[in-house]
């Protein structure tokens, strides 16, 4: 594996420079039987930041998110070559199971999805499953300090036991963050995590983002250009299934340098 | 304002609102058949939930019936008929008044000492069933009967053997009841008896003393002769005859006897054969629905399947019965007519009903949901038995009772199985000749007796309301488990 | 470049140039006027001048106001951003040359007394220079051309140069006939207040690489001013 992604704009992004590499992918292309979503793509993705993922609907920026947790496996049609790797560990390795790269990989859906369940249900599934927490004190532990975490737990401590689905549509986003964080993962993937939500709820999110990118590295993908802009150190830009330019947030949407990601970003494109 | 022209919004209202009579009155016209379906089987339906009987105390001797289980009740029974109408001595007429009381008349009074032996040597209060006959005729269902009083006074007096009656304008033929008896008219004066006169006379009746009897309907279309008739008729003047709640319908299993013929052992039958088939075809077919619906590979062969299943769905319930008949009784040698082989049947039959109800179920799930599972690390089986599944059960279970609902209903493949037989007995396990309601109806309306008519319409009432109850808990069962969160 | 999807978009950026293209004629004819006026003594075309600039700074008042509410409205990002930014920049720029200009003009009144002509050539010569610099400034702008931009900031260097040498000659005129130091400072004041154009010129030359580039010029400009630097030589007795 070359150690260099095929186009990372400037040479050199001073967040890549400030932050040790969590995800490398390198090389990698994603069929979706014939049609070809992803090509050739190489990237690093720095820890404990922020990198966002832009590009039009359809670009493959959600497939290679996807790619990153496998939650690809789940299309019988769907075929990831090249290799990807966190923490130098390639996880579409043989000996590497899926369930536990997704323990480590938690992801955040463009609609809130909270299960159909009490909100402490919902956040307690996944350290349940995963036996994270030993007696019934532990689990109620890790129920609140996910929720404190994904600042959801000042509105919900007093009825942790009524619906989950019963939540405004941002407090539910919140608590599928929740969820996401109890079973203490590395890397937290968000596919379009505010696109269903008010701006107010937006904001909150993105405050929460802010918040947790001190301890995750952190991958959303968007369709908002100025939520990139405002959440992201790095942006990598998208466009008919290639990596067009990726570089820290502050070039990207000031200074572009690919004619595309130029065009996309000031909303020419035709 | 608006470019559009008035006619063409008034005419899209007129649409609209043709429509939506035609809908009202399609609903009309279905709520009308089914009111008519309902209102007569409930009027044809009603004389079977009452019978008559004969209300009598009784003293069992107490050497006869030393041993209450081997005692000659029916002949208890004769006898008290007997002395209720001590003037029945001719042979005729007491053959004709015994055969007024069914067959089963005893079984009450049979129940009740075995239950308290200790009753034995005392009197005991108890009921004498009659006869479908006696209690169709009393329900008014053989004959109108008219009777007009004598216009002029009668003379009836008994000379040897033979009777003479006379009185003004009395043609021949005509059926007089008088002094506690009844005769026909013959030629010159004689008479005929059917029931003797309370003594041997003479009498001289006034007019007000006697009555003139004519039936509507001939004796040759009736199940039950004058004689009879006019029996019934003495014994309803004395006193002892009483309507009451036919229980037994729901307490006995079919008979040969119309009276007696009861609705339990279809009920078990049906009961026993719709649990067996829940039994087994729920597992199954859920089984395969979640299998086919979330770990198949998708290939040729599911495909193939898929189609096949949908297909089984159309294939008519006989062949389902055909195949039974091999497989369960030839080659596997399960006891013919029983409720096992009439539950694995049905659950064939059942089963690619389940099998597509659940899968459109399953795939009505959200697939978010699955997604968030995956998302926190729960492997595909645990995303689909914790979240996918439970979310699903309310549309499975609809499907479920629709399917169970028909099996319910299915008569065909039970025929081809042998569950048309005529069973008395109710079934006390699987694997007992059972009988089902529908083919119970089925056999009963095919039946000659009068009475099982109204038995059959009850029956059909009986299967309606068990499908009913089945409906109303498939909906109890959605909501319960609908509650979203 | 390729027009954007919200055509409005288009017509405000084109709206913010057009204006900005106004007050860039607006502030060269100023300027024009105003060397014209000084090297003529025409105390009524300086009259004309001053008059004209209120026109100037109306116009980036009013650029400021549609450059702030593009960025409200639409969220520029990358080269729009830039655009709207130098625009602001830019049209600031020009108002302080117009005020350069206006400032000249006022001068007139002052140095309408007899003075050596030979003087004037000097101020003339920058004059023109520096509506030279500025009409090829504007131009680069207007095309988005930074190597013509490039040229007007390197140009700026002979400017400087044309200062010093008028500096040094007003300073010697000064030194000769103390009569005319009063006349010699108002035109010294005239010759800074030109290469004070000059170097808004080469801003807007800054403005116009970071336009195209996106990232601003750093390399040393050449300087050629170095009268802050001149001692100040008392002449001897």
């Amino acid at each position: 594996m070359d150690t260099k992604p095929t186009l990372i704009t400037p040479a050199n992004p001073a967040i890549m420079q400030a932050r040790p590499v969590k995800v490398r992918a390198r090389h990698v292309n994603v069929f979706y039987g014939d049609k070809h979503a992803i090509n050739d793509l190489s990237i690093d993705i720095p820890d404990r930041a922020v990198s966002a993922f832009i590009g039009p609907s359809g670009c493959g920026k959600s497939t290679f998110l996807r790619c990153i947790n496998r939650m690809n496996d789940t299309i019988p049609t769907a075929r990831v070559e090249g290799a990807i790797t966190v923490d130098e560990q390639d996880i579409y390795d043989r000996s590497l199971d899926v369930v536990q790269l997704r323990a480590n990989i938690g992801m955040v859906f463009q609609k809130p999805n909270p299960f159909p369940k009490s909100i402490y249900e919902n956040v307690a599934y996944g350290p349940r499953i995963h036996g994270l927490a030993a007696t019934k004190a532990d689990l109620e532990g890790i129920v609140e300090k996910s929720l404190r975490r994904a600042g959801l737990w000042d509105e919900v401590k007093d009825r942790l036991q009524s619906p989950g689905t019963g939540l405004s549509g941002g407090q539910q986003q919140r608590l599928c963050i929740a969820r996401a964080i109890a079973v203490d993962p590395e890397v937290i993937l968000m596919d379009e995590p505010c696109s269903a939500l008010d701006p107010i709820a937006t904001a909150r999110i993105e405050e929460l983002i802010d918040e947790l990118k001190q301890n995750y590295c952190i991958v959303i993908v968007t369709h908002s250009m100025q939520q990139a802009a405002r959440v992201s150190q790095l942006t990598a830009f998208f466009h008919l299934g290639n990596l067009v330019e990726a570089g820290d947030t502050d070039v990207i949407f000031t200074n572009p340098q690919d004619r595309r990601t130029q065009d996309y970003i000031t909303g020419r494109f035709g | 304002m608006s470019k559009i022209s008035p006619e063409l919004i008034a005419k899209r209202y007129r649409a609209e609102k043709r429509f939506r009579i035609y809908g009202m009155a399609a609903i009309a016209v279905t709520a009308s058949f089914l009111l008519f379906l309902l209102v007569d089987l409930t009027l044809k339906a009603h004389p079977a939930l009452f019978e008559h009987r004969l209300s009598v105390t009784v003293t069992p001797d107490q050497v006869a019936f030393a041993d209450p289980a081997k005692a000659d009740y029916a002949k208890l029974a004769k006898q008290t008929l007997s002395d209720l109408m001590p003037q029945v001595k001719d042979r005729a007429e007491r053959k004709a008044l015994l055969k007024l009381l069914s067959s089963g008349a005893a079984d009450d009074l049979r129940e009740k000492l075995m239950a308290n032996p200790a009753l034995i040597g005392t009197a005991v209060a108890t009921d004498l069933l009659l006869s479908d006959g006696a209690d169709q005729y009393l329900k008014g269902y053989v004959t109108q009967v008219r009777r007009t009083p004598g216009d002029a006074s009668l003379s009836l007096a008994k000379s040897g053997e033979e009777w003479t009656a006379n009185a003004a304008g009395l043609a021949e033929g005509t059926i007089i009841k008088a002094a506690g008896g009844a005769l026909v008219i013959g030629a010159a004066g004689t008479a005929e008896v059917i029931l003797s006169p309370q003594g041997d006379g003479p009498f001289m009746l006034q007019a007000d003393e006697w009555q003139r009897v004519e039936f509507a309907v001939p004796a040759s279309e009736r199940g039950m002769d004058d004689r009879q008739i006019l029996l019934l008729e003495a014994l309803q003047d004395k006193g002892v005859l009483e309507k009451g709640l036919a229980w037994r319908f729901f307490a006995q299993g079919d008979s040969r006897e119309a009276e007696l013929a009861g609705i339990k052992g279809a009920l078990f039958g049906s009961i026993m054969t719709v649990l067996l088939t829940l039994v087994t075809c729920l597992p199954i077919g859920v089984g395969a629905a979640v299998y086919l619906e979330e770990f198949a590979p998708k290939n040729r062969l599911t495909g193939f399947i898929e189609v096949n299943i949908n297909n089984l769905a159309a294939v008519p319930s006989i062949i389902f019965g055909l195949l039974g008949l091999a497989v369960f009784l030839g080659t596997l040698g399960l006891p013919r007519s029983t409720p096992i082989v009439g539950g694995l049947v049905l659950a064939l039959l059942v089963l690619p009903t389940i099998i597509i109800a659940s899968r459109a179920s399953l795939r009505s799930v959200p697939p978010s949901i699955k997604e968030a599972a995956l998302g926190v690390g729960a492997s595909h089986q645990q995303a689909v038995f914790h979240h996918i599944l439970p979310m699903a059960i309310p549309g499975i279970l609809t499907g479920t009772i629709l399917g169970v609902a028909r099996a319910l209903g299915e008569t065909a493949p039970l025929l081809m199985i042998g569950m048309v037989a005529f069973i008395a007995d109710v079934p006390e396990s699987f694997s007992d000749s059972a009988a089902v309601l529908p083919v119970q109806v089925f056999l009963w309306s095919d039946l000659p007796e009068a009475a099982f008519r109204s038995k059959t319409a009850l029956a059909i009432l009986v299967l309606l309301s068990v499908l009913f109850l089945l409906n109303a808990t498939a909906i109890y069962l959605r909501r319960r488990f609908e509650r979203r969160w | 470049m390729s027009d954007h999807i919200v055509k409005a978009f288009d017509e405000e950026l084109q709206t913010l140039k057009n204006m900005l293209a106004r007050m860039g004629g607006l502030a060269e004819e100023e300027l024009a006027r105003a060397i014209d006026a000084i090297s003529r003594r025409d105390g009524a075309l300086a009259d004309q001048v001053i008059a004209s600039d209120a026109q100037v700074d109306a116009l980036e008042r009013e650029v400021e106001e549609r450059a702030i509410l593009v960025i409200a409205r639409r969220q520029p990002m990358a080269s729009d951003l830039r655009e709207i930014m130098v625009a602001i920049r830019v049209s600031s720029d020009l108002e302080r040359i117009g005020d350069f200009a206006k400032n000249i003009a006022k001068r007139t009144h002052a140095v309408s007394e007899d003075y050596p002509r030979r003087v004037m050539t000097g101020i003339t010569r920058m004059g023109s220079l520096a509506l030279e610099q500025l009409k090829d400034v504007l131009d680069a702008y207007v095309q988005h051309n930074e190597a013509k931009a490039l040229e007007v900031w390197r140009k700026d260097e002979e400017l400087d140069a044309l200062y010093n040498s008028i500096f040094r000659e007003l300073l010697t005129y000064m030194m000769e006939d103390p009569r005319t130091i009063g006349l010699c400072t108002h035109l010294l004041f005239a010759a800074k207040n030109i290469e004070r154009i000059g170097d808004h010129c080469t801003n807007i030359a800054e403005n116009v690489y970071y336009l195209v580039h996106g990232h601003p010029l750093t390399a040393e400009r050449p300087k050629g001013d170095v009268t802050s630097i001149t001692p100040m030589v008392t002449p001897e007795k």
